[in-house]
């Protein structure tokens, strides 16, 4: 049925302080934020809420003009405390002070069986106005899906091999139920199959191996083959002109609850992990939670960086910051702000590096759990090794090729090169290993947003 | 540590945006950093964590693999010397210390005015001070005959980092090897210093009885028009002040006049090993390049016709620059092919045009340093096909 795919290029960041396969519940921070520049492809976000407005879990907070039909809403109940705005009133984020007990807003529940016959519109409808939808990313270009669009395929990948990512088989235990569903609802959505794609090594839950109804693949190598654009490369890669869509179980899991218990459930389990956390272990919240509370009490020392995601891809927050839409991981790490005495050639099993140049030894012990910091570890050079970002990127794309279109600005160049199956996350390895500190998924971001304008 | 971090804090203001020294901001950056690597943290976006390898590393990692290269050469050009004056007696250490004298003024010369023109560069231009130089200084010395004057060889880095390398915009923007065309201006400017009896040091002293000045490569020329086998002329020369110079183990060894650093096969395949392993240099191109002479050597000898047509295959691998130039020239990876298909095929044509050009063109003896400039030119054209390649598959994917 499901297709076996083996890779071997790529290379896995085994960073200290992995979550133990522990679930905390604690005290539910005091406020949640969810912020319009999680999704890409929106251009103009308009809020329909005020500050002191109250709101349920599922309430419309705003909504965007490239898609007036996706509503963004709340992920908990409890009162606007803040809109904030940036540079010409750009909507940055609506910030809301949660109530004790989260009270839903009422969406219409369905039976599996009525499901079955649902009508695609009413499908939509339920999705777009519950705040589900934005869950479903597109590729290419990795932007909020379009409803009016029919995808060829739906992908979801159902296991990460980002560095500290979480177990997915903890994230999403017990849920079989809700998953299914949610897969049942896809399949409605999509002209093609919902793949959901798995790791050959890792234990698979039953949440994924049971699935009825989906192409359940299998996959392994090390990271990036856990990003989901790497497997859509190999299980049916995007063509110009042509639209997948991608969704994380978790946005399945919503789905299934939208429909089998009428709410919008944004509650959702993330691991907090780095090797600067007494405690790496889960907690249960809600999207955008506020992190204070989770590390409060809970660092080895002051000065760190909190990361909304994992440290290849995820976004520095600050200790009071809150976590990303689609987040479900925090990673601590230590600040990297220190000169080293001729640290560019001083040697060290200590220091990770995916090279083997002279004094880098950490190829010896792949096995062995690194700490490392957010030091630049050199400055930024132009191009000068090259082969390097093809042995990361178990792709048939070149990725120094298409930097260099991006930089060039050359729009035929990057269709040709295939900007159309890449977002930040399948190149983000890159980024890492490479020698002259290029800004890679920066840069594949404004070659992205180039070719989508054009 | 603490005390030379906080003067260079002290001076810094200077240099940056409105201080009095704001134009060598770069010169200053590139000594600062190599002191102290730069305490900078990545962005509030896009990769949190960093590989711990940078340029400075990799361009070391270069640099060590050229030492058994280096001294062996110091020790060779002095072990030549005595040879060719007939002092075969002379010790380890006297061989080593004539072979110093001789070679560290040229390394430094070719370091002092490469990294001088960088750094009058780096604050005109306001680039970064890029270390592409470090290797570069170092290649240059080791592919210049011992006793070339010292003027010659500031003339010649001079041309190569300015023409070769600035005037593209510096390291990673050159399309020819610096270092080759620094080797390449000297061949065609000052033919008479570069070529002939210039490979052993001779100074002041008279040179022994029956020394001759002739290089594997020219015997092999001469031999395939007086039409004597070549490897019983290689293995007859130097009877009296130096037998068995050129037999194939004593080549392989390097132990014979040459340039410094490229007569010994052994030591660049030393040198090949570390690039190999620490993955500084491209395997694919070491060994298509490697793979390509030899393959031509022996499609000559299939065809035969001339002595040295007829001179078996694996010679070709030991005389002359082949293999220095396959390990640390042609790995180069700004102006070797960019990809990885595009490698092997511009290895394989760097050692077949090396043997061709060898054989076919007398000359021009030493055929791996044109054969470089030529693919140098050319391997742009190579990854062009290859990336095409990788377009086309992309579309017809689209179109089934």
């Amino acid at each position: 049925m499901g297709k076996l795919i083996r890779l071997k290029k790529g290379f896995t960041i085994n960073l200290a302080g992995k979550a133990a396969p522990k679930v905390v519940e604690t005290e539910q921070p005091e406020t949640f934020v969810i912020k319009p520049t999680d999704f890409f492809g929106t251009y103009m976000p308009k809020p329909v809420v005020k500050e002191g407005d109250t709101v349920k879990a599922g309430t419309v907070l705003f909504h965007d003009k490239k898609h007036e039909n996706v509503m963004y809403t709340s992920p908990v109940s409890g009162e606007i405390v803040e809109i904030k705005r940036g540079e010409k009133r750009k909507l940055l984020e609506i910030k809301i002070l949660a109530d004790k007990k989260v009270e839903h807003e009422p969406f219409k529940k369905y039976s599996v069986s009525e499901i079955a016959n649902l009508s695609i519109a009413d499908l939509k409808d339920q999705l777009l106005k519950s705040g589900v939808w934005p869950m479903l990313v597109q590729r290419p270009f990795g932007v909020v899906a379009d409803p009016a669009v029919t995808p060829k395929a739906i992908h979801i990948s159902a296991f990460d091999t980002h560095p500290l990512a979480p177990d997915y088989s903890i994230l999403y235990k017990g849920q079989d139920q809700f998953f299914q569903v949610g897969v049942d609802v896809l399949k409605k959505l999509t002209s093609g199959a919902v793949h959901v794609n798995t790791h050959t090594t890792s234990e698979i839950s039953t949440v994924f191996s049971q699935v009825k109804g989906a192409e359940v693949n299998k996959f392994s190598g090390p990271h990036p083959v856990g990003c989901v654009g790497v497997q859509i490369h190999h299980i049916d890669p995007i063509n110009k002109g042509q639209i997948v869509w991608t969704i994380t179980p978790a946005g399945v899991i919503q789905i299934g609850k939208l429909f089998l218990n009428g709410i919008y459930d944004a509650s959702k389990l993330i691991a907090v992990t780095g090797s600067e956390v007494k405690n790496p272990q889960y907690y249960k919240t809600y999207t955008g939670a506020s992190v204070k509370k989770l590390l409060e009490n809970n660092l080895k020392q002051d000065h760190v960086r909190v990361i909304s995601g994992n440290p290849l891809t995820g976004i520095s927050i600050g200790k009071e910051g809150h976590l990303g839409f689609f987040d479900q991981q925090l990673s601590v790490l230590p600040e990297g702000d220190y000169a080293e005495f001729i640290g560019w050639i001083t040697p060290g099993e200590r220091k990770l590096s995916f090279h083997r140049a002279i004094g880098l030894f950490s190829f010896l012990s792949p096995n062995k759990e690194r700490v490392v910091d957010t030091n630049t570890h050199g400055e930024p050079r132009s191009f000068v090794q090259t082969g390097i970002f093809e042995q990361v990127t178990p792709m048939d794309v070149l990725p120094t090729y298409l930097l260099k279109s991006i930089l060039a600005e050359d729009i035929d160049e990057m269709e040709a090169l295939g900007i159309y199956e890449v977002i930040e996350e399948d190149l983000a390895l890159c980024e890492f290993v490479d020698v002259s500190k290029h800004k890679v998924q920066e840069i594949l971001r404004e070659g992205i947003e180039l070719v989508q304008h054009s | 540590m603490d005390f030379i971090k906080h003067q260079i804090e002290k001076i810094k203001p200077n240099f940056e945006k409105g201080g009095k020294w704001e134009k060598h901001y770069y010169s200053f950056e590139a000594l600062e950093t190599f002191l102290f690597a730069p305490a900078t943290t990545n962005g509030i976006k896009g990769a949190q964590i960093r590989d711990a390898i940078d340029l400075k590393r990799l361009m070391m990692t270069v640099i060590i693999s050229m030492v058994p290269c280096l001294l062996f050469g110091m020790w060779n050009v002095g072990h030549q010397h005595f040879l060719a004056i007939g002092q075969a007696s002379a010790t380890f250490g006297q061989k080593f210390w004539v072979g110093i004298v001789q070679v560290m003024p040229v390394v430094v010369v070719s370091y002092g005015v490469g990294l001088g023109i960088e750094f009058i560069f780096a604050t005109f231009r306001r680039h970064p001070v890029n270390e592409g130089f470090l290797v570069t200084g170092m290649l240059i010395p080791l592919v210049m005959p011992p006793d070339i004057p010292l003027w010659q060889v500031a003339i010649a880095t001079a041309f190569a980092v300015i023409i070769g390398k600035e005037a593209f915009g510096g390291t990673g923007m050159n399309v020819l090897n610096v270092a080759l065309t620094a080797r390449a201006f000297l061949y065609f400017a000052y033919p008479t210093d570069i070529s002939g009896s210039v490979w052993t040091y001779l100074g002041d002293a008279k040179a022994a009885a029956g020394y001759s000045g002739a290089t594997p490569l020219s015997l092999a020329a001469d031999a395939a028009t007086t039409g004597t086998n070549v490897v019983s002329s290689l293995n007859s020369f130097g009877a009296g002040w130096n037998e068995g110079v050129f037999s194939f183990s004593n080549m392989f060894m390097g132990i014979m006049p040459g340039c410094i650093g490229e007569t010994s096969t052994l030591m660049c395949l030393i040198g090949a090993f570390i690039l190999i392993a620490t993955g500084a240099g491209s395997w694919k191109v070491i060994v298509s390049v490697f793979g390509g002479a030899y393959a031509m050597g022996l499609l000559l000898n299939l065809i035969g016709g001339n002595a040295f047509m007829e001179m078996p295959a694996h010679y070709h691998l030991v005389i002359g620059g082949l293999a220095f130039g396959a390990v640390f020239m042609a790995t180069d990876p700004v102006t070797a092919s960019q990809t990885e298909t595009g490698k092997w095929i511009y290895g394989i044509l760097i050692g077949m045009f090396t043997v061709l050009i060898r054989v076919f063109n007398p000359a021009y003896p030493e055929g791996i340093m044109l054969a470089i400039l030529l693919m140098n030119v050319f391997a742009p054209l190579i990854d062009y096909f290859v990336v095409n390649a990788n377009k086309k598959r992309r579309l017809q994917r689209a179109t089934v």
